[in-house]
C-alpha cells in the first residue's frame, strides 16, 4: 500500500511501486493540468511539489513527475497544479499573467509549480534563485524574458516573508490554499513505514535514470526503493572523513553547510548539475550505480580520493570510487550489494579542488566533457595531483598519467604544457551525438588547463598553457 | 489585453487533445515506423501483434479503404509505407489495443524485413544525381553575367544551415469517434483542420462531410502541426472508423521526433559583386533544399526562400536558384519562416563574407544596401512604405555601433580569455500566403438574443493569441465590452474550407472576415435602431454598448437594441468572407504582387565567448520592429521576443544529427537541445517602430509571427565576429548552427590541436545519459 496526500486528499493506493507518478495523476486521477512533455525529465511541463516531513519540518521541493516512481511517495503531500488554484488567481499566476509570460500555455502549469516551489523554500528569495527555480522548465513560445520578468516581481513579493511561519505566510498572502496549513499534521499522522520489498529487488534511488532507461521494466519490478532511507541519507564529518549517503540528492549535497565549507565553489560548480528539480531527485548513488562516462557526481567526487562503501546482508567492503568502473556500465558491484555513502578524506586543508563542464546547453544537458581536479601545491612545488575526465573514455576516469607527471614537479606552464599532452594518451573519445572525438581530445585539454586558470588566478596566461 | 486563455492556462484548465474526458471503450493506438531509411519490404507479419491479448486491431497499407495518400501540395507521400521505405521514421502499421501499453507491446511483435538499398542524406548529393521532388526554380531580375565585370569586388563562398525541430511541448495527436450517420469526428492538435478533414476523406473514402474536425488549441505548432498534424488523425480516424469505437493517438516525444519533419536544412552557394563604394550590383545563389522523401509543403517553402532571397536589400542584378532535393529523410515542412530564413542567411553570409575580404563591419554593406521607397524586388512587386531603413536608423539612435565597436575593442584587447562579437541582423519578410488563393478567410458571428456574441473562424489558436485578437477585432467593431465576445473552437462545420494557420496570416484573414461579418451585422442593427427611434440608419451609431445619435445617447443599450432587432426579425448572424485584395502573382514569369505588405526589423547582437571552453552567452539583442499600429503589444511583443530567440536556438545550440544511414541521432531531448532560460541574452530590448501600419493589415497591426525569428541569425555572426577577434586565421565558414563545438573548433583552428589519434566511431555507447 502507498499512502500519500494527493493536494488535499489523502490517497491509500495498491499500484506498482515503479509506475510513474505523472500517468497517475493524469489518467487515474483526471487532473489533466499536469502535462506530458518528454517523459525524461527534460521539459518541466510535468513538474509537480513534494512535500514532506524532514525533522518534523515539512519541506516543499519541485520534482518531476515522470520520472517518480509512486513508491517515492509514500508519505509525502504531492501538489499538482489543482491543488493550488484558488478562486482568484494566485500572485505567482498573477504575475505571469501580467508580464504575459503564457502563450501556448502547455509548459505554463509546470512553471507556476516551479515558481510556487520558490515562494516555498526555506531560503530567503532572491532573484537569481527565483530565475534557477525555473532552469528546468522549458518553454518553446515566450523567448523565457516574460517569466523572467513574472519570476523578478514574485521574488520582490516575498521580501516580507515570514522566516517564522512561512507555510502561514504564504496562506495568509494567498500563494498557497488554506488546507496547506494543515497538511504537516496530517503526514505526521499517516504511516510512514512500508513492507520489506522482497528478494531480488531491482534497486532504485531518485528515478532519474532508470525511469528514463527503462520505465515499462520498472513500472513492473520489484523495487527496494532508496530514495528516503534515512539512514542512506546522511552528510556527516566522522574521523578525518566526511561521509555522504548514497540516497543524498544532488541539492542535499550542494545546499550542506558541510561540504560548503570544504568545498566553497560548491553551489556554483552543482549548478551545471541537470536543472533543480532533478537535483532534488537524483541521488549520488544513482549517479555511481549507473556508472555512465561522464556522471557528473562521480567525477566531481572521483578526484577528492573518495572511498565507496558497498554493503550487503553478511557484510561490507570499501574500495576507491575511481576503481568501481570496469567497462562501459560495468562496475564492481556484487550481486546483493548497495552502495551505501561515499568517504572523502580530509586533511586538515580545505581542499584546492575545481569542477568543468562543458556540453551543447551550458544548463540542464549532459556533458560533452567534464572534468574535476584537487591539486596541493607547496612553494611551487606540486605535491600532489588528481584530475579525473568524463566523456573521452567507456568509464569516468582519473587521469593517472597527467596526475602522475604532475606531482612532485614544479608548477610551471611548461610542465602544465607536457601533462596536457599526457593526457591524451590516456583517453580515446568517440565521436557521437554529444560531439566528435577531435573535440572532445581539445575540451580535455582546454578543461585540464581550465582548472589551472581557475584554481591558481592570475599566475598563467591563457596563451602559455595553449599555444 | 492578455491573451484570453491566460487565465486557464494558468490554473491549468486548458484543454488540449490528451486531456479531452475520454468516452467510455476508448482504445489506444501506437505506429510502427521503420527503422531503415530506403528499402525495400520484404516481410511485414503483425499476425502475432493481432494475437495479442487486448489488441483491437493492426492497420497497414492493405487495410486503407479509400487511397493511401497523405500528399498535400504533390500526391507524393503514404500514409503506410507500402513496397518501399523511403525514411527512417516512416508509418508502417498502425497497432490498437484497449490501453497504450498493450499497445506498444503488441507493436514490438510486429516482424519487419527490409532490403536495404543506398540512402541519401544529402541534398547536393540528391541533386547530382537527378533525385529532385520537383522542377528547380529561379528568380531573377537584370542581368547578372554581365555584371560581374561592372563590379569591384566579387567573392564566392558556399553556407550550410541545418534543420531544426519544432518541439512544440504538446507532442503530436488525435482522438477520433464514429458520430451518427456513419461520421467521424476529429479531435486533433492540427493547423490545419480542414487539411485534416479533406486527407482523411481521401483516406477513408469518404466525402468531406463525413468528417468533422475539431480543434480548441495547441500547445505550440511552429509550422510543425500544419501539415504534419494530418498522419496521425488519419490513422486515429481510420481505426475508429473500422472499429466503430473512440481511437487515441498521442506520439511519444521520440516518436515524434523519429517520424516527423522540421525545418529543411539547406546548402547552398553564392555570388557577390559590390561597386568600390559597397552597392551591391549582383547576386547569385544556388539553394539545395533537403527535402526528405516527399515533397510536403517544400515546394512552397523553397518559394519563399527565393522571395527573400535578397532580404532587405535592392541588388539590380540577382539570379537565385534553387533545388528541391528529395532524401531519405522525414519530409522537411513548414516552420516559422517557411524558408525565408535560409534564404536571408545566404545573403547575410554573402555579406558577411565581402566585408570580412574588404575588412569593414558587415552593417556597412547592409546600410548602403537597403530598400527604398518603389523600389522593385527580384519578383517584380513596387516596395511601399519601406521602413527598413528607419528601423536602422532608429536602432543606431538607441545603439551609436561606432561607440558599440569601440568598446567591444576595448574589451578584446583587455581580455585574453573573453572575446566579444556584434552583428546587425536587417529583416523584410512578405505577408500573404504565397500562393495566392490560399488568401481567403470565413468568419461565422452569432449575435445571442440576450447581447452575447460567439465568433468561429477558421484561425487556430497555438499560444499566438489569434483569437484574442479576433475578439478584440468584434467588440472593436460593435463597440462593446469584450466579455461578451467568446471565441468557439476551430471546428470544420461551422467554418469550412479553410486556409491553415499559418504565414503568420492568422489574424489579418480571419480578423477581416469577422470584420466583415461584424459590420454586417451592425449594419443590421442600426437599421433596427433606426426603426426603433424613427430616425435614419446613417445618424446613428454604437459607443460604448449604447446607440448614439448626432445629438447624443440614445437611450438605448446593446442588450435593449438586440432584443428588439431579434423580436422584429433581424437575422443576428453573419458569415463573414474576405478574400486579400490586390495580390496576384505568375508563376511562369515569377513576377507579380504576391504580398500584401511587408513587414521590416533591425536587431542587434552582443556575444561574449570564453575562448578557452569555447561555451558563449549573448550579453544583448536588441530588436526596432515594426508592428504597425499594434492592436495587442502584450501579444506582439511575446511573438517577437519569442521568435528571436526560437530564431537563435537554430543558429547556435539547436543541432539535428543525422547518421550517414539516415537515422536520427538527436531523437529526444536530452540530446537535442533548445534554449533554456539561461541560454537567452541577458538584455533583450524589443522596440516598436512608430508605424501607421497599411490598411491591409488588420486594424493596421501587422502580422507579428514569423518575421521575428529571422533576427536570430544575427546570433551566428556576432559569434563569428567574436571568434575571429581571439584568432583572426579562424575559417570563416557559414555553416550553422554554430554550437560550442563548432566555435571552439574554429577558435583553434591552425593553432597547434593536441595530438590526436585516428578518429573513433563507435555506436556502442552513444546514447549516453
Amino acid at each position: 500500500m502507498i499512502s500519500f496526500i494527493l493536494n488535499q486528499r489523502q490517497l491509500d493506493i495498491r499500484e506498482k511501486p515503479g509506475q510513474n507518478l505523472l500517468d497517475f495523476i493524469r489518467y487515474q486521477q483526471d487532473l489533466t493540468g499536469t502535462k506530458i512533455g518528454c517523459r525524461e525529465g527534460d521539459c518541466g511541463a510535468c513538474t509537480v511539489l513534494e512535500g514532506r516531513l524532514r525533522n518534523n519540518e515539512l519541506v516543499y521541493r519541485s520534482i518531476i513527475s515522470c520520472l517518480t516512481p509512486l513508491g517515492n511517495v509514500h508519505g509525502k503531500h504531492i501538489v499538482t497544479i489543482e491543488g493550488l488554484n484558488l478562486e482568484q488567481l494566485s500572485p505567482v499566476q498573477e504575475n505571469l499573467l501580467n508580464h504575459g509570460a503564457t502563450q501556448c500555455g502547455f509548459c505554463t502549469p509546470g512553471f507556476v509549480i516551479s515558481l510556487t516551489g520558490h515562494t516555498m523554500s526555506s531560503q530567503p528569495s532572491s532573484t537569481a534563485a527565483a530565475i534557477a527555480s525555473v532552469d528546468g522548465n522549458i518553454c518553446r513560445c515566450t523567448g523565457y524574458k516574460s517569466i523572467e520578468r513574472a519570476a523578478i516581481s514574485i521574488s520582490h513579493l516575498l521580501k516580507d516573508k515570514d522566516p517564522e511561519r512561512p507555510l502561514q505566510w504564504l496562506v495568509n498572502n494567498r500563494f498557497l490554499p488554506p488546507y496547506f496549513a494543515g497538511i504537516g499534521k496530517r503526514l505526521s499522522g499517516m504511516a510512514q513505514e512500508r513492507p520489506p520489498p522482497g528478494p531480488a529487488a531491482t534497486l532504485m534511488g531518485g528515478g532519474t535514470d532508470l525511469m528514463v532507461q527503462q520505465p515499462h521494466n520498472m513500472a513492473r519490478a520489484r523495487l527496494d526503493l532508496l530514495f528516503d532511507k534515512e539512514e542512506l541519507k546522511d552528510i556527516r564529518a566522522a574521523d578525518q572523513q566526511i561521509i555522504i549517503g548514497a540516497s543524498a540528492t544532488a541539492s542535499d549535497i550542494m545546499q550542506s553547510s558541510l561540504l560548503q565549507k570544504h568545498l566553497p565553489r560548491i553551489g556554483k560548480h552543482f549548478k551545471r548539475v541537470s536543472s533543480e528539480p532533478i537535483r532534488n531527485m537524483g541521488t549520488l548513488g544513482g549517479n555511481i550505480a549507473n556508472a555512465s562516462p561522464i556522471a557528473d557526481l562521480v567525477i566531481y567526487f572521483m578526484v577528492l580520493g573518495a572511498r565507496l562503501r558497498l554493503v550487503n546482508g553478511q557484510g561490507e567492503r570499501t574500495l576507491p570510487l575511481s576503481s568501481f568502473f570496469i567497462d562501459y556500465k560495468k562496475t564492481r558491484i556484487k550481486k546483493g550489494e548497495f552502495i551505501h555513502s561515499i568517504s572523502l578524506p580530509l586533511t586538515g586543508k580545505p581542499y584546492l579542488h575545481n569542477f568543468e563542464k562543458v556540453s551543447k546547453r551550458t544548463h540542464l544537458d549532459i556533458a560533452t566533457v567534464n572534468s574535476a581536479m584537487l591539486i596541493e601545491v607547496h612553494e611551487d612545488q606540486i605535491v600532489r595531483c588528481m584530475a579525473a575526465c568524463g566523456g573521452v573514455s567507456p568509464i569516468p576516469r582519473l587521469l593517472k598519467n597527467p596526475s602522475a607527471f604532475l606531482t612532485g614537479n614544479r608548477l610551471t606552464a611548461a610542465n602544465l604544457r607536457r601533462a596536457a599532452e599526457v593526457l591524451q594518451t590516456e583517453i580515446a573519445p568517440i565521436s557521437d551525438v554529444r560531439g566528435s572525438a577531435q573535440y572532445k581530445r581539445l575540451l580535455a585539454r582546454q578543461l585540464f588547463m581550465a582548472h589551472f586558470l581557475e584554481l591558481f588566478p592570475g599566475r598563467f596566461a591563457l596563451n602559455e598553457l595553449i599555444s | 489585453m492578455q491573451n484570453t486563455d491566460s487565465r486557464a492556462h494558468l490554473t491549468g484548465r486548458s484543454v488540449y487533445v490528451d486531456d479531452i474526458p475520454v468516452q467510455k471503450g476508448t482504445l489506444y493506438g501506437k505506429v510502427v515506423f521503420s527503422g531503415v531509411a530506403h528499402g525495400r519490404v520484404r516481410k511485414l507479419d503483425v499476425s502475432a501483434a493481432l494475437a495479442f491479448p487486448g489488441v483491437e486491431g493492426v492497420y497497414t497499407a492493405a487495410d486503407i479503404p479509400g487511397e493511401n495518400q497523405i500528399g498535400g501540395i504533390i500526391s507524393d507521400e503514404l500514409l503506410f509505407a507500402d513496397k518501399v521505405v523511403s525514411f527512417c521514421g516512416q508509418p508502417l502499421a498502425f497497432v490498437v489495443a484497449r490501453d497504450e501499453n498493450t499497445a506498444r507491446e503488441a507493436a514490438s511483435q510486429i516482424v519487419t524485413e527490409i532490403e536495404p538499398f543506398e540512402a541519401i542524406t544529402d541534398p547536393r548529393i540528391a541533386c547530382e544525381k537527378g533525385q529532385l521532388l520537383f522542377p528547380p526554380r529561379t528568380f531573377s531580375l537584370g542581368n547578372v553575367a554581365r555584371t560581374w565585370e561592372q563590379c569591384a569586388h566579387v567573392f564566392e563562398g558556399s553556407t550550410e544551415t541545418g534543420g531544426q525541430e519544432h518541439l512544440y511541448i504538446e507532442t503530436q495527436g488525435s482522438y477520433a469517434y464514429p458520430t451518427e450517420q456513419g461520421g467521424i469526428r476529429i479531435h486533433a492538435s492540427t493547423q490545419g483542420p480542414t487539411h485534416v478533414q479533406m486527407t482523411a476523406s481521401r483516406i477513408l473514402g469518404f466525402p468531406m462531410h463525413r468528417i468533422e474536425v475539431d480543434v480548441a488549441r495547441l500547445g505550440g505548432g511552429f509550422g510543425g502541426k500544419e501539415d504534419q498534424a494530418t498522419a496521425w488523425a488519419c490513422m486515429a480516424a481510420m481505426a475508429a472508423w473500422k472499429l466503430q469505437k473512440p481511437v487515441k493517438l498521442i506520439l511519444h516525444r521520440m516518436d515524434d521526433m523519429a517520424m516527423t519533419g522540421k525545418r529543411h536544412p539547406y546548402s547552398a552557394d553564392f555570388r557577390i559583386g559590390l561597386t568600390a563604394d559597397l552597392r551591391i550590383l549582383a547576386y547569385q545563389a544556388t539553394f539545395y533544399q533537403n527535402g526528405g522523401a516527399a515533397a510536403d509543403l517544400s515546394p512552397a517553402i523553397l518559394d519563399r526562400s527565393l522571395f527573400h532571397s535578397t532580404n532587405a536589400y535592392c541588388i539590380p542584378n540577382t539570379e537565385v536558384t534553387a533545388y528541391g532535393c528529395k532524401t531519405n529523410l522525414p519530409p522537411n515542412t513548414a516552420f516559422r519562416g517557411f524558408g525565408g530564413p535560409q534564404g536571408m542567411f545566404v545573403m547575410e553570409a554573402a555579406i558577411a563574407r565581402a566585408a570580412h575580404e574588404l575588412k569593414i563591419p558587415a552593417r556597412k554593406i547592409q546600410a548602403k544596401n537597403f530598400l527604398k521607397e518603389n523600389d522593385a524586388f527580384q519578383y517584380g512587386q513596387i516596395a511601399k512604405n519601406v521602413n527598413i531603413g528607419r528601423c536602422f536608423e532608429t536602432l543606431a539612435g538607441k545603439y551609436p555601433f561606432e561607440a558599440l565597436d569601440q568598446e567591444v575593442d576595448t574589451f578584446n584587447r583587455k581580455n585574453p580569455l573573453l572575446k566579444k562579437g556584434l552583428a546587425v541582423m536587417p529583416v523584410c519578410f512578405g505577408i500573404s500566403f504565397t500562393k495566392t488563393n490560399m488568401n481567403q478567410a470565413r468568419a461565422l458571428v452569432h449575435i445571442y438574443q440576450d447581447g452575447s456574441i460567439g465568433v468561429s473562424t477558421g484561425a487556430v489558436e497555438m499560444g499566438q493569441g489569434v483569437n484574442t485578437k479576433i475578439l478584440q477585432v468584434a467588440a472593436f467593431s460593435f463597440s462593446i465590452n469584450p466579455q461578451r465576445v467568446r471565441i468557439e473552437t476551430t471546428n470544420t462545420t461551422r467554418v469550412s474550407n479553410t486556409s491553415p494557420t499559418a504565414a503568420s496570416s492568422g489574424a489579418d484573414l480571419n480578423g477581416k472576415a469577422t470584420q466583415l461579418a461584424c459590420n454586417a451585422l451592425l449594419g443590421r442593427l442600426l437599421e433596427a435602431a433606426a426603426r426603433l427611434l424613427g430616425s435614419a440608419p446613417g445618424e446613428l451609431f454604437i459607443k460604448d454598448e449604447e446607440v448614439w445619435d448626432k445629438v447624443g445617447k440614445t437611450g438605448i443599450g446593446w442588450e435593449e437594441l438586440v432584443s428588439y432587432a431579434h423580436q422584429d426579425r433581424v437575422c443576428l448572424t453573419e458569415n463573414g468572407h474576405y478574400a486579400t485584395p490586390v495580390i496576384h502573382f505568375d508563376r511562369t514569369t515569377n513576377k507579380g504582387h504576391p504580398f500584401a505588405y511587408h513587414v521590416y526589423g533591425t536587431s542587434l547582437w552582443e556575444a561574449t565567448i570564453d575562448c578557452l571552453r569555447g561555451t558563449y552567452v549573448f550579453d544583448r539583442a536588441v530588436m526596432v520592429h515594426d508592428f504597425g499600429n499594434s492592436m495587442n503589444p502584450d501579444i506582439d511583443r511575446g511573438q517577437a521576443e519569442g521568435g528571436m530567440i526560437q530564431g537563435m536556438g537554430w543558429m547556435t545550440m539547436e543541432e539535428l544529427l543525422f547518421d550517414r544511414k539516415g537515422q536520427l541521432l538527436s531523437d529526444n531531448l536530452s540530446t537535442y537541445k533548445v534554449p533554456d532560460i539561461y541560454s537567452v541574452p541577458k538584455k533583450l530590448e524589443c522596440h516598436a517602430l512608430e508605424t501607421t501600419g497599411p490598411g491591409v493589415a488588420i486594424l493596421r497591426s501587422k502580422a507579428v509571427g514569423e518575421p521575428p525569428l529571422m533576427y536570430g541569425i544575427g546570433a551566428f555572426f556576432a559569434l563569428q565576429n567574436a571568434i575571429r577577434a581571439f584568432n583572426p586565421h579562424a575559417l570563416v565558414d557559414f555553416h550553422a548552427p554554430m554550437t560550442p563545438e563548432r566555435v571552439l573548433m574554429r577558435l583553434y583552428e591552425g593553432m597547434g590541436l593536441p595530438n590526436l589519434a585516428p578518429a573513433q566511431t563507435s555506436e556502442e555507447h552513444r546514447q549516453e545519459s
